[in-house]
């Protein structure tokens, strides 16, 4: 039983756990899911700065920071009890892409033969966790949600404006994967 | 006189329609309980983290690889997590709504719509960037660190400052 917990869960199991984190989420409390929302009620507690964007009430949505918290919690525990005793099994055309970058170590979730503290002051480095960060924060905001709150949320409630979002999501991400990262990662 | 006048509005607890507008501006979460709680209610908020990040870590969602295989369209696994998270979450929403399912503290569950602007198309681009660079959304970020990840909490900062940035510059960006 320990065993099939520690292998890597299959799509079919945890697609449908995601899901019901909708409507767990909307019985116990009347929220609708959102990862991205917590970067800004951090902002609007932390740097409000006077921005009108940020001066609301954030206290109302601590319910979110709570979540965030938990997930957080959530990645140590898999980590330290169900851990994959096996490398991450990847795609040999990855593979051997990712190779001629000199990224040759699948045994985390991340590479980590660029994610690392001595390569964050790199160009590559930087661009990649600093600059890529940066995108995230913004461009989520920007769109007003991320994969959760729009394609899955948003997808749920039937919101056309959140099919635009998740498709414009996939657009960037195809676009960065397959012309821009692959010089980012030769630099 | 205009700080003194949304202070005492904020200290008074009640919100005005237009703070609800602000609020809910871009927001996902404006749905909340109109019952007051006490603080610890929302560690049930943090139960359903805990087990949501889990999933991400046991199902591989947060692995950079995944999200590398998913834009080069070389594996099914991440479009098999969305689309049958999606389909539960449509079904789940339809049954909510047919048979008038309420919060287990019995208020009526509410849906906001959301309104399309241009935000959506070039902000959409930007996080699709983002996304495939550092191979996490916002909710990965969160459960990377805690997996020991230490170093993508370089990149979570970097997202808090980016999502200020946007606070900061948004009414001179095209929406």
């Amino acid at each position: 039983m320990l065993d099939i917990l520690k292998n890597p869960w299959p799509w079919y199991v945890a697609g449908p756990l995601i899901g019901l984190t909708v409507p767990v989420l909307l019985i116990i409390g009347n929220k609708a899911f959102g990862i991205s929302s917590s970067l800004r009620h951090i902002c609007a507690a932390c740097i409000p700065a006077n921005i009108p964007f940020f001066k609301y009430e954030w206290k109302k949505e601590i319910w979110n920071l709570f979540f965030v918290g938990g997930i957080l919690l959530g990645g140590f525990l898999a980590m330290s009890l169900l851990a994959n005793p096996n490398p991450v099994e990847i795609h040999p055309n990855l593979a051997s892409e990712l190779s001629t970058y000199g990224i040759t170590n699948f045994e985390s979730m991340v590479p980590v033969d660029v994610f690392n503290w001595s390569t964050l002051l790199t160009l590559k480095g930087f661009i990649i966790m600093v600059f890529g960060g940066f995108l995230i924060g913004f461009g989520t905001r920007y769109a007003g949600g991320c994969t959760s709150g729009h394609a899955i949320m948003g997808l749920s409630t039937l919101q056309w404006p959140s099919l635009i979002a998740t498709c414009c999501f996939m657009v960037g991400g195809i676009i960065m994967a397959n012309w821009i990262l692959p010089v980012i990662l030769s630099l | 006189m205009q700080d003194i006048k949304t202070e005492n509005r904020l200290n008074d607890g009640i919100e005005t329609a237009e703070e609800f507008e602000v609020r809910s501006l871009d927001a996902m979460c404006i749905n909340e309980s109109h019952l007051t709680h006490k603080w610890y209610h929302n560690l049930k908020y943090m139960v359903v983290g805990i087990a949501f990040g889990i999933v991400f870590i046991k199902a591989e969602i947060i692995s950079w690889f995944r999200i590398q295989e998913m834009f080069r369209f070389q594996s099914f696994h991440m479009f098999g997590v969305i689309g049958s998270a999606v389909m539960v979450g449509v079904i789940s929403v339809l049954l909510i709504k047919k048979m008038n399912i309420k919060t287990i503290y019995g208020e009526v569950i509410e849906f906001h719509p959301k309104q399309f602007n241009k935000g959506q198309i070039y902000g959409g681009l930007l996080f699709g960037f983002g996304w495939a660079i550092t191979g996490a959304c916002p909710g990965p970020l969160f459960a990377l660190v805690g997996s020991g990840a230490t170093v993508i909490a370089v990149t979570l900062l970097s997202a808090i400052a980016g999502t200020w940035t946007y606070g900061y510059m948004r009414e001179k960006l095209p929406h």
